[in-house]
């Protein structure tokens, strides 16, 4: 149980996905101008990891390892699929303002990545317990970052007017305002660190 | 014409598929250290861009859409895009053993590269109405994935020449590394931004 809660804590925070392993940054940065997409990005990265890893572990003793990893990506396109076509018909809207980012959560190296370097060498169990906290570090990752561009960009938190003084900087919620605060962040993580140590 | 030159500007400048989309991010910032690999980087995307976009258009004109299976889509073109990246790692070893090496572990990789995948899709969304492809619609695939390419290399190119000079400058020691090349990304993204009264 104390294992598990360990695999489960440490993609949330030690092993954050984004800020740590830099990994999936494509989405990241690209669906981060609002709160609301951010949250339907995180959880639809989330579904398709916690899957993809409970499956590729179920079948790990039967996958011959010099084809591994096009049967992980073949596992990976079948549940964005889903996710694809659950999204059009649930949450048009969702799926309209995510466009392309959703047939490319196949892309995302972390999905790939806790497939090849946890799922394959795991349990079940376990692997959904990575691939939930891999989903939820990454979710709160985005999270953050949505928060912030939002906010200064636009002026709003979830769609929603926060002050009706305040001159958004629009240039944060433009493409290259996505670097600039992942930058920032990922400077002030450093800088942390470096000066508790 | 000027549908031809619009797909040219857009792809190569206004809408640059690193900067403004953020696709293919991953080689951007790990294969730009110096100026040499980040060439043949993208020559070697550029040729599995064509390569995929020949094959995914084919693909999705005569096979998914005459028998209704779209939604197949994600799983045949990711299929399509990692045998086109197998192959070509094949031709290469068998004509030029020296580029196979010069290469190295960047040529699997493009696999993942979410270029690759993004054109294929955008192009199945630009360039096909209602099921049914365009005027053109071939010929505009190609040239929307020959520029992403050239795109795609010229931010490669820019990122590796700024990224050498600045082995020679005093950064901060917290902002060294991955966030100073986010930053130096992000205020290229803004000189870019200017092109973006550039319309035809």
């Amino acid at each position: 149980m104390k294992k598990l809660w360990y695999e489960f804590v440490k993609g949330i925070f030690r092993e954050n996905p984004i800020f740590f392993i830099v990994l999936g940054l494509c989405p990241t940065l690209a669906v981060s101008t609002s709160v609301n997409n951010a949250i339907g990005m995180g959880l639809a990265a989330t579904f398709v990891l916690v899957c993809s890893n409970a499956f590729i572990s179920m079948i790990r003793n039967f996958i011959p390892d010099k084809i591994r990893i096009p049967c992980y990506i073949v596992v990976i396109a079948a549940f964005v699929s889903i996710v694809e076509m659950v999204m059009k018909a649930y949450a048009p809207a969702l799926d309209r303002a995510l466009g392309v980012y959703v047939p490319l959560i196949v892309v995302n190296c972390i999905i790939l990545g806790r497939a090849e370097a946890f799922a394959s060498k795991n349990t079940v169990v376990s692997s959904i317990a990575d691939g939930l906290g891999m989903g939820l570090g990454f979710t709160l990752a985005l999270l953050i970052i949505s928060t912030i561009r939002e906010t200064l960009g636009a002026g709003k938190l979830a769609g929603l007017s926060i002050s009706n003084t305040f001159e958004p900087a629009i240039i944060l919620s433009l493409a290259p305002g996505a670097l600039l605060i992942l930058g920032l962040i990922m400077g002030g993580i450093k800088w942390i660190k470096s000066s508790r140590l | 014409m000027d549908k031809i030159l619009a797909i040219i500007i857009a792809n190569l400048i206004t809408n640059n598929y690193i900067l403004f989309k953020f696709m293919g991010l991953c080689p951007f910032l790990g294969v730009s250290k110096e100026t040499k690999p980040a060439i043949s980087m993208g020559a070697a995307v550029i040729f599995v861009l064509i390569l995929s976009c020949l094959m995914t258009w084919a693909l999705y004109s005569y096979v998914l859409l005459p028998y209704h299976i779209e939604y197949m889509r994600t799983v045949v073109f990711i299929l399509v895009i990692a045998a086109s990246v197998q192959f070509i790692e094949m031709v290469i070893l068998k004509i030029s053993p020296a580029l196979y090496k010069a290469l190295g572990i960047y040529l699997p990789l493009i696999t993942t590269n979410c270029v690759v995948l993004g054109v294929a899709v955008i192009n199945t969304d630009d360039f096909f109405i209602a099921g049914k492809p365009i005027v053109g619609s071939f010929g505009y695939s190609i040239l929307q994935a020959l520029f992403a390419g050239l795109g795609f290399m010229l931010m490669l190119l820019l990122m590796s020449g700024i990224r050498e000079r600045l082995e020679l400058a005093d950064v901060p020691e917290s902002m060294d590394g991955l966030p100073i090349a986010f930053i130096i990304a992000s205020i290229m993204g803004f000189a870019f931004m200017g092109f973006l009264g550039l319309k035809i």
